[in-house]
């Protein structure tokens, strides 16, 4: 990566910062100020990588002019192009971007395999912030000629093609290739380039490789992604996607060509960058963490767990679930009543249906209506759901490998296989994107997380402030310092703890007594009982306290069924949450029941304002008021 | 900020159009600048590749994949026809009965013989593909082997949102306003073949029976969800569409649900009532936006005459503009900017935004999200 800035690191003041999202184009300006790097201000403008446009760049400078207007800082000449270097009022010393727009970076990837070569090759590409369309695979079960119309018409924007341990297998590796060759498949964006192939496989299948792909595509080799069953090597082939898709792929997209001469980093897929941010939080804080980034046309969950001593860092993304272009394809995979057990009103489905519909083709709406607010949260509830639900069967050991399994690891190791996320262990849940950054009040981004992750025990919940933890991401690669200091005071936000024990009883039976010590020597202790919702907001950001929770023997808070539990708390800008509402939560199957249980949790919560005189939403009643 | 920008939609009365019609592989361009040509006349022409059989030789014939060429009988490059033998192998002192045959299951070219897995790639003939000129025009510029470039003057009207492919046909306006839904009542057999101008609504049971009587498309204010489900038989999750086999091409202006088309889309396709069109429901919301549309071609002669379009720009929304509401509360009403407050102020659901305030037709205001609003062009 290139890391050559045009201001020398030392005498760095001004930073400008763009994410083009499919959506909107966001802007940040981080300004040195006595106490160090701060955010100051931001500006966001739609992403103009469609007609009457066809230019990223377009966006990007609306998005600038709107961080000049707010700031006072003149940063754009007269010709629209960055003032350098910074000068008073004037100017910039670096400016960097991440990029999702044109629905960032579309990858199919082959491996012998499916759930060993193919797994691997999957998860290559997931890391680097790829959307992987297929996995090809020569034990997939379809037919060579199903496959090859696969290729065809998917046209990814480049293929991974791994298989064959080295050593191992050649013909498999070499059908595989010859499948793709016989496909011939053109790329998405321009139809004059050749399509960027990675073989990251057995290296003595190299020679056949190239002899079939070597003419028809832009073929690179890189080391085995599955040099052995025992060992994944991800991180060559990671580096090389992320090589090509600059120089092939975003080159062929509207405007970047411009966008690729501004920046002083090489542009990142916005889920690159995000991982990067989430790998350094887990590492520094020796926490397993999950991070999550809801967008409008995809959402990626990251995760990062510590296993038998081991980091493991894992992204998925779920192409098709998201808050604007994606979100009829929520409503399509979680159906009607999925989307409405979070909602305390009547909606008539045509009325939903339609206005669902009409914000996947006008993405750039926001919810007005509090009812428009609260349809949305339950929808985001569901996509949050499903995204982490395909993180956990991604996130898991190489499987078909064997194990050697001592006296000591009967009850500690993995079974192959298994997923690594477990809710018990997670430290900390990090929510970003539109919907939860902006979600009007905190407790309304804490509440969805809950409800959607299902933590259990002890977890702190944090929200990325105004979503910048993508331009923190690439500005790490070149400016730590300003990148850590920001994080640090202005992207995290911490929401408080959440205190869950696992478990399900009857309504209204006992889940734990519970004390609470606060910091100021006072103390809260009760019982909370099933399907009960507690927030002690007195907990403030950088507080500690010590609990002690005691379940019942059909409860776990950690320390196993009916086993007492203490931690200590962190405080935030929502408070500590003790939930009784059981794990999976107990939502009544009774309409009215169900509609009481929710309006009673926003209440204790203090989620949403009085939502009791919203009854029902239909056609001609647009606000339901 | 006193300006916003939204995603505005065109809508002109003369536009210059320019389109690239190309093949998809390179082909045979069959007309040359200068040609007038109309919607339904083949501008290029190519053949894509047969899909493709693969056959594994060597287990059938129990041999090694190296040894491979030396039991083909048809040699890579080479054309066979169905049931011909293919490969075969050299039994022990020739005896027939341990002799296997290859034949060959399609007809077509052998592509490839692999020496490393053993197996041959058999392709089909190939199919033919042609490009249609879709609009009548000019052709302008020849792009070789790939397709030409069709210039016209038309009318031209781009909608939200729509289903099923290109067609071409006569404009029928069959509603007395924007405001009015085309209902099945409304529908008579000589509508067979035509371009049908709806208002705000498009019935199920009009779609039915414009199917029927073989209407080639709809342009209409709005349509429900729930029956482009049904129709389709699927839930559209992502906006990708242009390929749907439903019978007719549907085109919505404005959204979905039931929506007065803007009385400036209305009045324009009103204007060239009994014109030739062509439609198109494609669309495509994300990377490379494609939206449905509608192109009315002028007679060539009134080209020069007619041609006064202005090429769109940065659709900034002002103060006085005509706009329209496009999320609930205000959904689909139609209004006046009256006020761009520069501040951010909280509305009702509490999320702190940039807002205008907005005269509605019947007199009342509103305070109204900037992001929820879209341009509409006098």
């Amino acid at each position: 990566m290139n890391q050559q800035t045009r201001v020398a690191p030392e005498n760095i003041r001004i930073i400008i910062a763009t994410d083009c999202g499919s959506t909107t184009t966001k802007c940040i300006l981080i300004e040195k100020k006595d106490e160090g790097f701060r955010q100051t201000f931001r500006g966001e403008a739609p992403t103009t990588v469609e007609a009457p446009f066809e230019d990223v760049t377009k966006g990007v400078l609306n998005s600038i002019q709107e961080v000049e207007e707010l700031s006072g800082r003149t940063i754009l000449d007269e010709h629209g192009k960055l003032i350098y270097p910074s000068e008073g009022e004037t100017g910039v010393d670096i400016y960097i971007s991440t990029s999702s727009a044109g629905g960032g970076l579309q990858m199919m990837v082959a491996g012998v395999v499916a759930s060993m070569t193919g797994e691997s090759a999957q998860r290559a590409a997931l890391g680097a912030g790829a959307i992987v369309m297929d996995v090809l695979a020569s034990n997939d079960g379809r037919l060579p000629h199903q496959r090859i119309d696969r290729i065809r018409r998917l046209r990814p924007d480049m293929i991974l093609l791994t298989g064959g341990v080295d050593g191992g297998t050649v013909s498999h590796v070499v059908e595989m290739s010859e499948l793709i060759s016989a496909a011939d498949p053109k790329p998405r964006l321009g139809i004059t380039y050749q399509l960027p192939v990675i073989y990251a496989g057995n290296v003595d299948a190299r020679e056949k490789v190239t002899e079939t792909l070597g003419d028809k595509m832009a073929l690179t080799m890189t080391e085995n992604t599955r040099p052995t069953l025992e060992r994944e090597n991800l991180m060559p082939a990671r580096a090389k996607i992320q090589d090509l898709f600059e120089e092939h792929v975003m080159a062929q997209a509207p405007g970047y060509d411009k966008l690729m001469d501004w920046v002083d980093a090489p542009i990142m897929p916005t889920p690159a960058a995000m991982g990067l941010i989430m790998q350094t939080i887990a590492r520094k804080k020796d926490m397993n963490v999950i991070g999550v980034d809801i967008g409008g046309a995809t959402t990626d969950v990251f995760s990062d767990f510590k296993v038998e001593g081991q980091r493991i860092f894992n992204r998925s993304v779920s192409a098709n679930l998201g808050m604007s272009y994606s979100v009829s394809n929520v409503m399509a995979e979680a159906g009607f009543a999925n989307v409405m057990r979070w909602v305390p009103f009547d909606v008539k489905e045509q009325w939903l249906r339609n206005q669902i519909k009409n914000k996947m083709i006008r993405p750039t709406t926001i919810p007005q209506a509090l009812s428009s607010l609260v349809i949305e949260h339950g929808l985001a509830r569901e996509a949050l759901r499903m995204a982490f639900g395909q993180h956990k069967s991604l996130a898991v050991g190489l499987k078909g490998i064997q194990q050697e399994r001592g006296i000591s690891d009967t009850f500690t190791q993995l079974a192959t296989g298994e997923s690594f996320i477990k809710m018990m262990d997670l430290d900390l849940l990090v929510g970003s994107g539109g919907v939860l950054s902006h979600a009007p009040r905190r407790n309304q981004a804490m509440l969805m997380m809950l409800d959607a992750f299902l933590p259990e025990a002890f977890t702190i919940l944090a929200v990325d402030s105004i979503f910048m933890m993508p331009h923190l991401g690439v500005l790490s690669q070149v400016h730590e310092e300003a990148a850590t200091q920001v994080f640090d005071r202005d992207c995290m936000i911490y929401l408080g703890s959440a205190v869950v024990p696992a478990g399900v009883a009857r309504p209204g039976d006992r889940v734990c007594t519970y004390k609470f010590k606060w910091p100021d020597g006072s103390t809260d202790e009760g019982e909370l009982n099933m399907g009960e919702l507690k927030l002690f907001p007195k907990l403030a950001v950088g507080e500690v306290a010590e609990a002690e929770i005691n379940p019942t023997r059909a409860f776990d808070c950690g320390q196993g069924r009916g086993r007492t539990a203490k931690a200590h708390v962190h405080g935030g800008v929502v408070g500590v949450v003790l939930d009784g509402r059981g794990r999976p939560i107990q939502l009544a199957q009774d309409h009215g029941e169900r509609r009481n249980q929710l309006l009673s949790w926003f209440k204790a919560m203090d989620v949403y304002p009085d939502l009791s005189h919203i009854n029902v939403i239909a056609e001609g009643s647009p606000s339901g008021e | 900020m006193a300006h916003a920008y939204t995603p505005g939609l065109r809508v002109a009365r003369r536009a210059h159009l320019s389109r690239e019609r190309t093949l998809p592989l390179k082909g045979d361009v069959l007309v040359k600048v200068g040609d007038t040509v109309r919607s339904e006349d083949v501008v290029a022409r190519t053949e894509l590749p047969g899909p493709v059989t693969i056959l594994n030789v060597v287990n059938q014939l129990g041999i090694e994949p190296r040894e491979i060429d030396d039991y083909m009988l048809v040699k890579e490059g080479e054309t066979f026809d169905k049931g011909q033998p293919l490969a075969e192998n050299k039994p022990l002192f020739g005896l027939s009965f341990l002799k296997t045959v290859i034949k060959a299951p399609i007809e077509g070219v052998v592509e490839n013989v692999s020496d490393i897995t053993g197996q041959v790639v058999l392709r089909e003939p190939p199919q033919p593909v042609e490009v249609f000129a879709y609009f009548d025009g000019r052709v302008t510029a020849v792009l070789p082997e790939e397709g030409v470039q069709i210039e016209t003057v038309a009318t031209f009207v781009q909608g939200i949102f729509g289903i099923g492919g290109e067609t071409w046909g006569d404009l029928k306006v069959t509603v007395e306003g924007p405001d009015r839904a085309l209902t099945a009542d409304k529908l008579k057999p000589e509508h067979r073949g035509k371009i049908l101008i709806g208002g705000c609504h498009f019935t199920r049971d009009a779609f039915d029976k414009a199917r029927e009587i073989g209407v080639a498309g709809v342009v209409v204010g709005g349509f429900h969800d729930q029956d482009v489900r049904e129709i389709l038989g699927y839930d559209l999750g992502v906006a990708i569409t242009g390929h749907e086999e439903v019978g007719l091409t549907l085109v919505m202006t404005e959204g979905f649900g039931s929506i007065p088309m803007a009385p400036k889309t209305f009045s324009l396709l009103q204007e060239r009532d009994g014109a030739r069109a062509a439609l198109s429901g494609a669309t495509q919301i994300r990377a490379g936006v494609i939206r449905p549309e509608i192109i009315i071609p002028y007679p060539q002669d009134r080209w020069e005459a007619e041609a006064d379009d202005v090429r769109e720009s940065a659709q900034a929304v002002r103060e006085g503009d005509h706009i329209r509401v496009i999320r609930e509360p205000y959904f689909g009403k139609l209004g006046t900017v009256k006020k761009l407050t520069p501040a951010l102020e909280r509305v009702e659901c509490e999320t702190k935004v940039r807002v205008l305030e907005v005269a509605f037709e019947d007199g009342s205001t509103a305070t109204v999200p900037r992001a929820n609003i879209e341009r509409i062009e006098d």
